[in-house]
Parts: structure tokens; sequence; C-alpha cells
């Protein structure tokens, strides 16, 4: 099917000079948009004539481009990612959008990651969270070792789909009440579905709530949208998982 | 312990196991509701609503509900101040009805307006039998409200409303509740669902044909 041109769209855009600055919308024309152009293959057009005409180019966050890093974020028409389900910005194309409408692009909203330019968000909290426990405490060997311990077909699928998160915060940007739950019960699943992360689980859960909880994220409300947006397909089954683990772990205590 | 209680998942595990006692409260009052439909002499309701009276309920069984209740209505507050302050500057637009069901989303609205339809429910009812205790025959006072001229009919109205308002409630909050003590998983998300539907559809009925059937028939 042959790409269609949109010769005209309205794009806009959260400009925000750094931090601390009070930010606002600001509206650029673009015209002759190939509709098979990806979504920031555009903004990469509309920052050249940005450039070209003298005005700071819109900064946003990406780098592999092909749906793997999670660093493309971007809030676009009212859904993280855009409008598609289970995709990344960078796997977002305009043929999604129409001639003449206008596109809203804003940064990720939530307490937690705070805007540092334009459309770049701070994730660090992201990080945080994982530093308080999204990890095995000992080295364990190579593959050979891995296979050492026969597991389940289904907890081998179940780990996997949970280990496909890519730390992009969708689920943060998407939730209504800025819930980092997805993501947490994605970490905290994939290992605890293991053996070799099984050891540590319950203090595992505990330390990474404890850390997302002190980080200001929302609390869970089980509205499902995270698992919708998500470009991984992280369900909230893993939510419930998370919920178990973390209150056995409590009780025991 | 303390820890436990102020954690995101500690406070969701104090929601749903209060909506969960509150889930069976509502399904036992509305099996008493219906012997207002059985039995047009009033003698059948009145024994059951008799019975509510003993003082093993009224001392024992009502501070109880009455502190569910509380609780629910408590961390309900804290809970929704918390997750609106998470996200210090709105969205311009946002679109969450492409991914989210809109009770899902209104949980504390839909439970504030179930909260001032109980405050008028006990006006009506529990204020006049079980406080100034002065009725004789219960049957014939609710059958009053929901008969009584032209505002037999704005009650009829009010209470179906409040039926509509409390079946949107449980419609999410019934999954929810097994959720956040995290009884779910792939499998059990869609039974639960499916069943937490039955359970609000049913509730809602129930609570819209009483007065509806007291309105017309009785
Ligand atoms: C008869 C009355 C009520 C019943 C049967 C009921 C039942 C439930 C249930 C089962 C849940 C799910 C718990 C969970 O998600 O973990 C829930 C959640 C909730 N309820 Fe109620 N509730 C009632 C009244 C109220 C009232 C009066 C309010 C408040 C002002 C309220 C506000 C909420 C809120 C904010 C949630 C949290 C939403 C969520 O996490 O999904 N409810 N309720
Ligand atoms: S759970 Fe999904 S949406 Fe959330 S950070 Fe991971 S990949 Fe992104
Ligand atoms: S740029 Fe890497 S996932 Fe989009």
């Amino acid at each position: 099917m042959a790409d269609k041109i949109l010769k005209e769209l309205t794009i806009k855009v959260w400009r925000q000079k750094n931090a601390k600055a009070q930010g606002k919308f600001e509206s650029y024309k673009i015209n002759n948009i190939s509709t098979g152009t990806s979504f920031l293959e555009m903004l990469d057009i509309l920052n050249e004539e940005l450039v070209n005409g003298g005005t700071e180019p819109i900064a946003f966050d990406h780098d592999c481009r092909e749906g793997i890093c999670g660093m493309c974020s971007l809030f676009i028409d009212g859904r993280a990612h855009g409008p598609d389900d289970d995709i990344t910005t960078c796997q977002l194309h305009m043929r999604k959008f129409e001639d003449g409408a206008t596109i809203t692009i804003e940064p990720w909203r939530a307490g937690a990651f705070p805007v540092i330019k334009d459309l770049i968000v701070d994730r660090t909290a992201f990080e945080k969270i994982l530093q308080a426990g999204g990890y095995i405490s000992v080295n364990t060997g190579g593959v050979p070792d891995g296979n050492a311990i026969l597991i389940s077909q289904d907890d081998a699928e179940e780990a996997m789909d949970a280990a496909a998160c890519i730390g992009c915060g969708a689920c943060v940007a998407t939730c209504k009440n800025s819930s980092a739950m997805l993501f947490v019960s994605a970490k905290v699943s994939h290992l605890a579905k293991l053996p070799q992360g099984r050891v540590e689980a319950a203090r595992r859960a505990k330390s990474m709530v404890a850390k997302m909880d002190e980080m200001g994220f929302g609390n869970c409300t089980n509205t499902g949208a995270c698992e919708v947006e998500c470009p991984k397909g992280i369900s909230i089954a893993n939510i419930a998982r998370l919920n178990r683990e973390f209150l056995v772990a409590k009780i025991k205590d | 312990m303390s820890s436990f209680l102020s954690s995101s998942i500690g406070k969701k595990l104090v929601m749903s196991l209060s909506g969960l006692f509150l889930v069976l409260f509502i399904l036992v009052h509305l099996i008493l509701n219906s012997f207002l439909m059985f039995d047009s002499t009033g003698e059948l309701f009145n024994a059951g609503a008799h019975f509510m009276s003993l003082p093993v309920i009224r001392f024992g069984l009502q501070p109880v509900l009455a502190g569910g209740f509380i609780i629910h209505i408590i961390y309900a507050i804290i809970l929704t101040i918390q997750n609106r302050k998470a996200r210090p500057q709105k969205y311009a637009s946002q679109n969450l009805g492409e991914s989210s069901t809109w009770s899902s989303r209104n949980m504390f609205v839909l439970g504030g307006l179930v909260l001032v339809f109980i405050a008028m429910h006990l006006m009506h009812f529990f204020i006049p039998i079980q406080i100034e205790g002065n009725v004789h025959d219960d049957y014939q006072l609710v059958k009053n409200l929901f008969t009584n001229g032209s505002m037999g009919m704005v009650y009829t109205g009010l209470y179906i409303v409040g039926a509509i308002l409390l079946g949107l409630h449980l419609a999410h909050g019934f999954w929810s509740a097994f959720q956040s003590v995290g009884l779910s998983n792939k499998l059990w998300r869609s039974r639960l669902e499916k069943v937490g539907y039955i359970y609000a559809i049913f509730v809602a009925a129930g609570f819209t044909i009483i007065p509806l059937y007291l309105h017309f028939f009785a």
C-alpha cells in the first residue's frame, strides 16, 4: 500500500527550558509528512525546520528506535506512546493520524518523574527501585548452570514474559494514580518465578515496594490501564503476584 | 506492623478486606429486604426486622458493621488524596477510555454518592426503627415511603439511583478486592470479573425491583 502524504499537521508540544522553569504549550505547523514516517522521524523533521528557523529544537528521549530500550516516552493525544496498544513511541507511525490533525505531545506526568527539559523526564526513581532489590546477590553462573536446575515450561514462560519489561514508565504515565505497580511487579515476578531469584523473593518484594512508596508513586486501584499501554504486554496478573509476595512476606515477619 | 499498614499494598489490603466485608453485608441486607415482596401482610419482613433489632445484633454486630464502613471510607480518603498528589501537574489531554472502565476510574465518586444515599436511607428507616424505636409495623413504614402520594414516586426513583450507583461501585470493586489481596492470576481474573459483574447486577437489580414492587403492587 502506497504511503499517503499528510499535507498539514499542527504539533502542540510542551516546551520547558529546564527542571525549574515554568513550561507551556507551543504550536508548530509541519507540512508534507508521509504516513510511512515514524513519529520520531516526524519530530526529527520538525526539529530540523526549527533549527533552520533559529528556534531551539524540541528535546525528547530516544535511543534504539526499535522498541527495545524503553527510552522513548511521550504522551501523545492523551495516551502513553500514542494512539495504539502494545507499542513504544518509536514504533508509532504517522499512518495513525489524519491530515489536518492537531497532535498534542506532553511529557510523562508524575511527581516521581520530574520534567528535565521539554519532553524529557527523569526516570531515576525506577533505577532506585531496582537498586533496592531488583537483582540476585550472588553470582549464579553461566548458561549451563542455569540449566542445571530444571523448571517447568509454564514458570519459564511467565518469568520471560515478566522479564520483557523495558522500564519505559508508560505504566506510571498512563495510570490515573501514577502507580509504578506494573513495573515493580514485573521486576519482582521475573526473579521470583526462577529458583535463583526465589531465595531472596520475600526481601526483594519488601524493599522494592518500600522504595516505590518512598519515591512518591501512587497506590494501585486496579484500573488495568497500565497493561493496555505497556509496550511489552506485561499482565497485571503480575501485580496480583506482587501483592501476594509482599503480604506473605510481611505476615511472616 | 505499622510499616505494613502504612505501605501502599498494606493500605490496599485494608481497603479490600473492608470492601469484601461490605459485599457480604449487602448480600444479607438484600435477602432480608426481599421478604418485603413475599408476604403482603408484612409479617415475614417484620419478623426479619425484629431479629435484626435483637440486642446481640444491635450491640454485637452493628458496631462491627459501622466500623467496617468507617475504615473503608477513611482508607478511601487517604488513598485518594495520595493518588491525586502523585501527579502534581495534570495532563492537558488524557484519554483513559481506551484503556480502563469508567467505574474503575471513579470509585471514590461512586463510593461518595453511595455514602450520600446511605445517609438518606438511615434517616428513613434506621433512625425511626432502631434509635427512636417508635415504629410498630416496620413493613408499613417501608411501604408508606414508596407509596405515599407524589413523594412515593420520588423516593422509588432515588432508591433505584442508589442501587445503580452501588452496582457500578461493585462492578469494579468485587474483582479489585481479590486482586488487591493477591488472589488472582490470568485464569482467575476473567472468572472473578464475571462473578463480580453477576454480583453487581444481582445487587443493583434486587435493590431496584423491591421499591418498584412496593410502589406499584403493594
Ligand atoms: C455498601 C457500600 C460499599 C461497598 C459494598 C463497597 C465495596 C468495595 C469493594 C469490594 C472495593 C474493592 C476493594 C479493593 O479494590 O481492594 C471497594 C473499593 C473502594 N471503595 Fe467501596 N464500598 C462501599 C462504599 C464505599 C464508600 C461509602 C466509599 C467512599 C467514600 C467507597 C470508596 C471506595 C474507594 C475509593 C475504593 C478504592 C477503589 C479501588 O481500589 O479499586 N466505598 N469498595
Ligand atoms: S511494565 Fe510495561 S509500561 Fe511499565 S515500565 Fe515495564 S515495559 Fe514499560
Ligand atoms: S527508542 Fe528504544 S524503545 Fe523507543
